[in-house]
């Protein structure tokens, strides 16, 4: 498989299913979009965030990001608002919105 | 040269095994299959075989350990029976749709219940599905042939599926036999080493037994399905190899007598031998009689069916197993595969040798003489049953 090309599972054709849908590649796991199931979002007060880290250590999916100044954002493209973050924040700093209020 | 030796069925099974030199032997035994892991376990124990043989806790695991050996490419074996093979079950699909080509050789048992230790097909027909190449022995020869053969067609770099080579249990699995045993220079000719091309290697690493989500799961099944169908014409390469090099020659299904004849009577597996006893009499009465043998069982040799059945009347077909509530698993296939036929022949169904049970060529007789009854004149039955006690109740149940 090319992986490096495609993105979705809706590049792939039966043709280009490898033997045994065997992954051929090591590392591409990052090209797969899991954030396109996520029912709510993680939103981040930088108001309120004390910069600890907690959210970035307890993701199960590597899928908060840390950005100028210490802080932490969430990445979308992997995020599947599972809110273990929101949950684990001391300071609660994140908030979960439904994904159809945004 | 080959020499001609004295073997039970079991036995010729593991010599073919040996000749093949298999790397990982995985199995659990259970009647009638035990004499083949008993070989194997003594074959590695006093050196005549170099593999590694894993006495397993269960067949569940015998297969799993096949896998993993399959995954690394190594030439991996394993066998069971009845029981055994349904404990396997779930780990029977993982192996085709991994395409590990893993041989299991099955002594085909009846299923509980009641417990039965004897010969039936219900074992291997609840894995008609799960997409292994699937084979019929009918004698001793044929054991030892096509669990050599099996090896060559399911890790060929076109095939990559595991494969079941399918013999009666008891009635084929401890008779002895005198065998054709080949030279270890021609098994090498015909059998080269296990080459697979995705072989888990920590330099390179790769992905075996992903997740397939809603989104992908449809093109994994169809390009499997697709790759199964395509491995027909493999099959019949490798029965075409091993004829050159051993001179016995294949194929998917055997015609016996069965020129110009009128009815056919289908059969797979060991008691075919029994039948070709009765179609020898019948014919020297005159009767316009031959018979079918289902060598090749998946993928299903619709063409040669086809071909095999042309200009024919009526064919009766044997099953040694009852698909509940519906009927003999092989009478429906093959009426399946010959609906579209113009003309089609009359196709009946007629079940017997469950759990053992014994049938002789007067039998067969029976067989024949119901079936072209059945044929001429329809039945109202529920299922046709060779010898069962008992009146049998219609179609409604009544």
């Amino acid at each position: 498989m090319a992986q490096e090309k495609l993105r979705t599972a809706y590049d792939f054709t039966w043709r280009d299913m490898e033997v045994g849908n065997i992954v051929t590649e090591a590392g591409n796991a990052s090209l797969r979009r899991t954030g396109d199931w996520r029912s709510e979002r993680p939103v981040i007060d930088k108001e309120k965030c004390s910069r600890c880290g907690r959210c970035w250590i307890y993701c199960p999916d590597g899928a908060i990001k840390i950005i100028d100044g210490g802080y932490y954002e969430p990445d979308l493209y992997y995020c599947k608002g599972c809110g273990i973050c929101a949950n684990i924040c001391p300071v609660a700093a994140i908030t979960m919105i439904e994904e159809e209020e945004i | 040269m080959s020499k001609r030796v004295a073997l039970e069925a079991s036995h010729a099974v593991a010599e073919a095994v040996k000749m093949a030199d298999v790397d990982v032997i995985s199995a659990y035994p259970i009647t009638p299959q035990t004499h083949i892991p008993e070989r194997l376990a003594e074959m590695v124990a006093n050196g005549e075989l170099k593999a590694s043989y894993i006495p397993v806790e269960s067949e569940h695991s015998a297969l799993s350990a096949c896998l993993g050996a399959s995954s690394v490419g190594a030439r991996a074996f394993t066998t069971t029976a009845g029981q055994g093979l349904e404990l396997m079950h779930e780990v029977v699909y993982v192996a085709s749709s991994m395409r590990y080509p893993v041989v299991m050789v099955i002594c085909n048992r009846a299923l509980s219940a009641p417990i039965s230790v004897w010969g039936d097909h219900s074992d291997v027909m609840a894995c008609r599905d799960t997409g292994w190449i699937q084979v019929f022995c009918e004698n001793n020869q044929e054991a030892f042939d096509l669990t050599l053969w099996a090896f060559r067609v399911g890790e060929d770099s076109r095939v990559l599926f595991p494969v079941m080579v399918n013999l009666d249990g008891f009635t084929l699995s401890h008779v002895i036999e005198p065998v054709f045993l080949p030279e270890q220079s021609e098994v090498d000719r015909f059998l080269p080493k296990f080459n697979y091309p995705f072989a888990l290697d920590p330099d390179r690493p790769m992905t075996h037994g992903a997740l397939g989500l809603p989104d992908l799961y449809s093109e994994a099944k169809v390009a499997q399905e697709v790759a199964f169908r395509k491995s027909t014409g493999i099959i019949l390469q490798g029965w075409k190899e091993f004829g050159d090099i051993f001179g016995r020659y294949y194929c998917p299904v055997e015609s016996y007598k069965a020129e110009g004849a009128k009815t056919l009577l289908l059969t797979m597996g060991s008691y075919s031998e029994t039948a070709k006893v009765t179609v020898d009499e019948r014919q020297a009465k005159g009767d316009s009689l031959g018979l079918l043998r289902l060598r090749l069982w998946r993928p299903f040799p619709f063409e040669e069916l086809r071909q095999a059945v042309k200009g024919v009347e009526t064919v009766i077909v044997f099953d040694r197993c009852i698909s509940f509530g519906m009927g003999g698993p092989v009478f429906s296939e093959v009426k399946s595969a010959l609906y579209g036929e113009e003309p089609r022949p009359k196709i009946v169904g007629i079940v017997g040798g469950l759990g053992g049970r014994d049938m002789s060529a007067e039998d067969f007789g029976y067989v024949i003489d119901r079936g072209k009854e059945i044929a001429e004149k329809g039945s109202d039955r529920i299922l046709e049953v060779v010898g069962v006690r008992g009146e049998m109740v219609s179609i409604r149940g009544q």
